[in-house]
């Protein structure tokens, strides 16, 4: 455990490792390269606009998702619901640096943070995990189920590891229309284990296709440890069988994670193939609501909230930049509006119409 | 503002609870992701953690109490700046899940949940189109089920640059069973795919791709295999565009040979109509002959909706009559009969129409007129063209080349129960493969599979000729 906040220093040993063993100098076998591109410049300069932007969202997602968690201990939400909480910078640090005209996503069931980062209305959000009518997807596709076509976010897909060979689709629409984008896509340390998986990044290298693969490694597969489930727990060497080179990334520094896309991105671009990016990360929350948190102790939690906290890390930031907490307060008040209105909108929204039981099950009439 | 703090609900079940201990006492100071109490759910006990910061002011539910309802208040939190030992504790501290809970304590008030009548207007089945007339002195040619299959992929591919083709073989190949013969010579090798041997994943990327905007067509090299990657088939292509509220397009087709060919055994032998069939959101087609292959495949690249299209292998290379027009595309949803008759009918599709038209054939020797209904597309199902048959004749046999259980048989015959049981002067019959998987040996292959006898068996028992 504590992985997230040794990540950069392992991979630094393992580079050094590498270089003993000289396997990381063949010219045609560059899998380490883009991680030696990252370890050069760890952390992405963001001018002070930039600092309050990731910080304002980082913070609107942890606002929202507590307030999610409170209407679903209201039995206003129901079924499954995944928090984002600890792991904002993932979404953050890598979504701002995609190019939004071009660019798609596509994520698993945790997917609210993915929204919130492209700045979709919290308002159809929370109503999406209300189930009513002005939610997002009418209400007919609840927490896991979201997507916003406007916003090239494909989705919310409930099924473990399933959004990876879709995303491969994805990468595969952006080459052959050569529209210039790349698809990231987001999985947990849990999907990292599913055969799509590598069946997709087997056909992603061998077709040279636009994407990121995004492992949120968060530590727990439901309540299942890393090291319990998985042979290799350094995900991010998992292409190396095909080829993909990876990253090993703080997922708990936003600015660590942007420079990474930075890098990742740039690769992808130039028409290298993809990125195998994995992301140390930390859940605070249960897997979902109804998790009872046996399989880690209070003390583990805690210690990454007071010492590895992703938002904690950027008000530091923020701090050394010397912007007045005034303006941080302002922003937190701004927010907890905003996420109180959402509250108060999916709340009083109507439910779907009944009549919406049997519209778009197909597109055509036959 | 004081904060109320409620009994949550913590499973997605959960209705009450026991609060089984408080971690904190009245005056303490918390902070967001402190632990505030220890509740009891049927399934486990859990922490209740604070959202809030602030210092506990009142402890309304006492540690111990037993079914307390999700929502009750059970503390109050003053906030900062404000001074604990002045709240009040609230006057009515009826749990929020009371009759009069109209508005259901979270932040809005809660109209969206009036408990007005569910009123649905199921959506009438519209009558469907026929097929498009084939203009007299309209050159016919013969080709096989093979042959249209992949004219029908070449002319739409001409018309619209987002359709490809990918799977095991269909390029340099020519197609495991060359039905994707001359398709690389002629639109090369970006839209013409050959993937690695790995349906889950090319199907995946197929179903992404569709929902990327481009329009795929996935060979399966038989759909036993597709067993792999039905989970895209169903949980992403077939349901997306319903949990989008309508957003998400996936206009793909999946196609391949179905159904038992020739002495593979069982695991290459299986009839999938019925499995694909069940599930909404999905059209299902499985046609017979050669000029059905061709008009419908082309009706299923064009179509909107995420398809099915279930070929056969022992059909492929039969040779049928095809008009010779540029685009004669067939309605999706639409029956076909085969052949008229008074007496029977007998509902088939795919090459079981090759053994009901046999089996018509001789019942016609011996005085009984038999007609046959090939379905075509299984879904959505034409009932419509199998009711007015049914009313003509007033008894119905199916034959379908698939297990009985569950078939699409089963599902005719419950479409004769509930709209047509005034018309049935006898009981509805299916004629069906079997209840085994598929044995290997000739003789025993035989034996499983349907076959003319059975089908003019079971039509001399309903006509009460036997």
């Amino acid at each position: 455990m504590a992985k997230a906040s040794t990540g950069s220093e392992k991979s630094k040993q393992a580079a050094a490792n590498q270089h003993a063993s000289g396997s990381s100098d063949s010219e045609d076998f560059a899998l380490r390269t883009l991680q030696e591109t990252l370890e050069e410049k760890q952390r992405f300069e963001a001018s002070e606009e930039q600092l309050m932007h990731f910080y304002e969202q980082m913070l609107l997602i942890r606002r929202f998702e507590e307030k999610a968690g409170q209407l679903y201990g209201l039995g206003l939400i129901g079924g499954f619901c995944h928090l984002y909480i600890g792991q904002e910078a993932v979404a953050i640090g890598l979504q701002s640096a995609l190019d939004n005209d071009r660019d798609s996503v596509i994520t698993g069931y945790r997917d609210h943070g993915h929204m919130l980062a492209y700045g979709i209305d919290p308002k159809v959000i929370m109503a999406e995990l209300t189930g009513r009518a002005a939610g997002i997807s009418k209400g007919k596709g609840g927490s896991m189920h979201m997507f916003s076509t406007e916003h090239k976010f494909y989705g919310g897909h409930g099924i473990v590891g399933a959004q990876v060979s879709l995303g491969g689709g994805l990468a595969f629409a952006h080459k052959y229309n050569e529209d210039g984008g790349l698809c990231l896509a987001y999985f947990g340390d849990g999907a990292a284990n599913q055969g799509q998986v590598y069946e997709t990044m087997n056909m992603a290298a061998l077709w040279n296709l636009p994407i990121v693969f995004v492992v949120e490694n968060n530590q727990y597969a439901m309540g299942t440890a890393v090291k319990r489930s998985s042979a290799e727990t350094e995900f991010y060497r998992r292409g190396t069988a095909f080829r993909i080179p990876g990253m090993d990334v703080n997922g708990m520094d936003v600015l660590e994670v942007r420079q990474a896309a930075e890098i990742a991105f740039a690769h992808v671009r130039e028409g290298n193939g993809p990125v195998l990016m994995e992301c140390n990360t930390y859940r605070y929350r249960g897997h979902s609501m109804s998790d009872p948190a046996k399989y880690r102790t209070r003390e583990e939690v805690q210690d990454q909230r007071e010492h590895n906290d992703p938002i904690e890390r950027v008000k530091k930031d923020l701090a050394d930049a010397d912007i007045a907490e005034e303006k941080l307060k302002e922003i937190d008040k701004g927010i907890r509006a905003t996420v109180s209105e959402a509250a108060d909108f999916a709340e009083s929204s109507p439910e779907p119409e009944a009549g919406e039981l049997y519209t778009d099950v197909l597109v055509g009439e036959y | 503002m004081p904060i109320e703090l409620k009994m949550p609900a913590l499973s997605p079940t959960m209705e009450e609870g026991t609060l089984a201990k408080w971690m904190v006492k009245e005056g303490d100071t918390v902070s967001a992701g402190d632990v505030l109490a220890e509740i009891e759910t049927d399934k486990a006990t859990m922490e209740f953690e604070s959202i809030d910061e602030g210092t506990v002011g009142k402890i309304l539910v006492a540690e111990g109490t037993e079914e307390v309802k999700v929502g009750t208040v059970i503390a109050i939190l003053a906030g900062e700046d404000e001074d604990a030992s002045d709240i009040e504790a609230p006057a009515d501290e009826a749990p929020a899940a009371s009759d009069e809970a109209d508005d259901v304590p979270g932040e809005g008030k809660d109209v969206g949940r009036d408990g007005n009548p569910l009123d649905i207007d199921k959506p009438e089945a519209k009558p469907r189109a026929k097929d498009p007339e084939i203009p007299e002195g309209t050159n016919m040619v013969k080709l096989t089920v093979r042959e249209a299959l992949r004219d029908a992929m070449a002319e739409e591919m001409r018309l619209d640059d987002r359709i490809f083709v990918m799977g095991e073989e269909v390029a340099e190949y020519q197609g495991a069973y060359k039905v994707t013969q001359g398709l690389l010579d002629e639109f090369g090798p970006k839209r013409v795919i050959d993937t690695p041997i790995t349906e889950y994943g090319f199907a995946g990327i197929g179903t992404g791709a569709a929902m990327g905007g481009l329009r795929p067509v996935v060979e399966f090299m038989t759909f036993n295999f597709a067993m792999q990657a039905i989970d895209h088939i169903i949980n992403s292509a077939a349901k997306t565009n319903y949990m989008s509220g309508g957003q998400m397009r996936c206009p793909v087709v999946f196609r391949g040979p179905n159904g038992a060919a020739s002495r593979v055994g069982a695991q290459h032998s299986q009839n999938y109509g019925p499995w694909y069939a069940s599930v909404p959101g999905l059209i299902v087609i499985a046609p017979y002959d050669a000029s059905d292959a061709k008009g419908l495949l082309k009706a299923a690249i064009r179509s909107d909706d995420p398809v099915v299209f279930l070929e056969n292998e022992l059909v492929y290379g039969q040779n049928f009559e095809v008009a010779q027009l540029d685009d004669h595309v067939l309605p999706i949803g639409k029956a076909r009969i085969m052949r008229e008759g008074n007496d029977v009918t007998i509902v088939s599709y795919s090459i079981a129409v090759g053994v009901a038209l046999e089996a018509a054939d001789e019942l016609a020797e011996q005085g009984i007129e038999a007609e046959v209904i090939d379905l075509r597309t299984l879904r959505p199902l034409d009932t419509a063209t199998i009711l007015e048959s049914l009313a003509k004749t007033n008894r119905v046999v199916i034959a379908e080349e698939g297990w009985p259980t569950c078939s699409i048989a089963s599902e005719v015959i419950a479409v004769c129960m509930e709209e047509g049981f005034d018309h049935l002067d006898a009981p509805v019959l299916r004629v069906c493969n079997e209840d085994v998987p598929l044995p290997y040996a000739a003789n025993l292959e035989k034996l499983a599979l349907i076959d003319k006898d059975r089908v003019v068996a079971a039509c001399k028992k309903v006509t009460y000729t036997d």
